[in-house]
């Protein structure tokens, strides 16, 4: 066993240069849709992550991350743009970012206090009153018409069409640009997110969820934990909010909604609450289905081409149809979600590694089954 | 004054329909754990079965009809795609509330592709006419939104207080393990309160559609979200707690839009938010809502 642990580490090294390699690559066989697909999935990692850390790990139910999203999208376009204080750019996102976190901040005395359901309830009172500031504060948000985004400048290299770049033959746009920038912040966004869940916040934020009294008796500063995670969740969300903003490069005030909540929380339910790896894989689904479902649902049986009023399914809606069946689907299946599903996949297979030659009897369908059923600790 | 008793009398009635939907969130959420985000678009289906049948049935056939299958569609949404999950732990109650998520998409997708752009009747028998009751002419749609939701709330607490299903439900909210043990069938009676819950919804949407609202559009099930805040103000595990909110939340409502003009600084149509501040600073000083009782912790 000892012997194989090092091979199984260059096995996974390996695996994980292969995906960074093939996700750098990307830009130069892909066009604007699938590149946009992927931005704003990325984006939506960044946001989802930040949530699991919230409601998966800390058992903070929160409905406001459309609200701190908004936070970061419109605080680097403020800051950014006229009106405004026009700083530059960078500094601009980074102090959104914070801006996002401040806004969860204050938000603790309510955080630190109210719990489960009531606290979902409160988060919601956040997304409808953030909702009316921004259709109401027009000098600062632009009003319903929302306001364009400035591009993203780091030292005179711009994220946007302004300048012509061509690499190995490929013209990099705004697209390609921004991808780069995306896996940038995605890949720090995965490494801190996973060395906080792995470290002694991790394990206090675990204990929180699991009881409260307990946690408090092993010395865990209650009020200070639960606060400081949805700081924390509030930084990632105006991350995300940068970047979205950054890819529509427009912000209008209704994407922010309750709706975005609410996806939000079904990526990281569907991804499986608690894991890191499970709130990515959550939000390409959550994010990409809509997509693709939009551009490609003209080819599925029953469904008319998109225009056509006379009562028959259009494509907008084939892809609502999918999607709200998918969450349905995809959770009575596999309640763990995803990250479950891949588990017990994986379990599957090392089963059928450990004793090749079934017997022939039900033995191989016994393993999966109970996996399925046991409750496991969420790592 | 005129106006004041006019915005009172308004917010009554508001508060009186958002009753019904918040009792039924309550109802749901002390028999199962879950948020039935579902809520707003099972008041859409009972609208819409009210509004496509009453042609042919009359309105009280209509509504008689739509009430029984928007039970029938919430219990049997609770007993085949909740319920076939898990069992009554608290992981599972997360993961079922995403599911209502789902089940809410695609319900609400059908019907808005079914209404489209419309303004449906539902053809209830009050019509536009207006009664005075003293000073102030009032809606009768409205005195009938407050008389039918205070003889349904009153019917449903009975239910609650004297019925074996009621003191199973109240048995399942405080110890689920000992009420099965003690005989208590689950599935049967968190079932019947999905029920029962579908039913107040359908019954609500006539409410909402009525007079002085234009009629039943596809947005109409978003107004279940202003229960939300109506059943956290009261604390969510009290139904007499749901009630007091839907009340406070519509007297705000209506008084916030009502003296809209006085209060410009917070922006046009505050009075759609103003709920949700209220609830907010509730929670600060009270943090498990008005009614809400402090959960003794054992360790």
């Amino acid at each position: 066993m000892s012997e194989r642990l090092p091979r199984a580490r260059a096995i996974r090294m390996g695996r994980a240069l292969a995906v960074v390699t093939v996700l750098c690559a990307l830009p130069f066989y892909l066009d604007a849709f699938w590149l946009r697909i992927g931005l704003f999935s990325m984006a939506a990692a960044v946001g989802a992550v930040g949530l699991g850390l919230l409601s998966g790990t800390a058992g903070q139910l929160s409905l406001g991350h459309a609200f701190f999203l908004a936070v970061g999208a419109y605080g680097y376009v403020w800051l950014a743009g006229e009106p405004g204080p026009g700083l530059p750019t960078a500094v601009a996102a980074v102090l959104a970012v914070l801006l996002a976190g401040a806004a969860g901040g204050l938000f603790s005395p309510v955080a630190g206090r109210v719990r489960g359901i009531y606290l979902g309830v409160a988060t919601l009172a956040l997304v409808f009153l953030g909702h009316h500031v921004l259709l109401t504060a027009d000098s600062v948000t632009g009003g319903f018409n929302g306001r364009s985004v400035p591009p993203l400048e780091v030292g005179g290299f711009s994220f946007s069409t302004d300048s012509e770049l061509t690499l190995l033959g490929v013209p990099f746009g705004a697209e390609e640009r921004l991808w780069y920038l995306g896996l940038g912040l995605f890949a720090v966004t995965w490494f801190t997110a996973r060395g906080i869940l792995r470290g002694r916040p991790g394990r206090a934020l675990v204990a929180l969820r699991d009881s409260e009294t307990a946690a408090a008796v092993m010395g865990v500063n209650v009020s200070r934990y639960r606060s400081a995670a949805f700081v924390v969740s509030s930084m990632y969300a105006g991350l995300a909010g940068v970047l979205l903003a950054l890819s529509f490069r427009r912000v209008v005030p209704d994407y922010f909604g309750l709706v975005l909540s609410v996806d939000y929380l079904a990526m990281i339910v569907i991804g499986g609450l608690g894991s890191v790896a499970g709130a990515t894989a959550g939000a390409v689904f959550v994010t990409a289905l809509p997509l693709l479902m939009t551009r490609y649902a003209d080819q599925l049986p029953l469904v008319a081409a998109p225009g056509t009023t006379d009562g028959t399914i259009g494509p907008t809606e084939a892809a609502r149809y999918l999607y709200g069946a998918a969450i349905v689907l995809i959770l009575l299946f596999t309640p763990d979600g995803l990250h479950g599903l891949a588990r017990r996949l994986r379990a599957r297979l090392r089963s059928r590694r450990a004793a090749p030659p079934p017997s022939g009897t039900t033995a191989p369908s016994q393993p999966p089954t109970s996996a399925a059923r046991a409750k496991e600790p969420t790592p | 004054m005129t106006s004041l008793l006019d915005n009172v009398f308004n917010g009554l009635a508001l508060g009186a329909v958002y009753a019904l939907v918040a009792l039924g969130f309550v109802i749901i959420f002390k028999a199962s754990g879950v948020m039935n985000f579902a809520h707003g678009s099972l008041l859409l289906l009972g609208g819409y079965l009210t509004a496509v049948l009453h042609d042919d049935l009359g309105f009280a056939g209509a509504l008689a009809v739509s009430v029984l299958v928007t039970a029938a569609v919430a219990g049997a949404m609770d007993r085949f795609l909740l319920q076939a999950g898990g069992g009554p732990d608290p992981h599972t109650a997360h993961v079922q509330t995403i599911v209502t998520i789902g089940v809410d998409i695609l319900i609400v997708t059908d019907l808005s592709r079914r209404i489209g752009g419309d303004l449906l009747s539902l053809g209830d028998p009050w019509g536009d006419s207006v009664s005075g009751l003293g000073p102030v002419t009032v809606a009768d749609s409205r005195i009938a939104a407050i008389v039918v939701s205070a003889v349904v709330i009153a019917g449903v607490f009975a239910l609650f207080r004297y019925t074996t299903w009621g003191l199973s439900l109240r048995a399942s909210a405080e110890d689920v393990e000992a009420a099965s043990l003690m005989g208590v069938r689950l599935v049967r009676v968190r079932m019947l309160a999905w029920c029962l819950a579908g039913a107040l919804a359908a019954l609500a949407a006539v409410f909402l559609a009525a007079f002085p609202a234009p009629g039943l559009e596809r947005t109409t099930g978003q107004i279940a979200l202003k229960a939300f805040p109506a059943a956290i103000l009261g604390g969510m595990a009290s139904p007499p707690g749901a009630l007091a909110g839907s009340l406070l939340i519509g007297m705000t409502e209506a008084l916030v839009a009502g003296y809209q003009s006085d209060l410009h600084v917070l922006g046009e149509g505050f009075g759609d938010v103003a709920p949700y501040a209220v609830m907010v600073l509730v929670l600060l000083v009270r943090p498990t809502g008005l009614f809400g009782g402090k959960a003794a912790v054992r360790v």
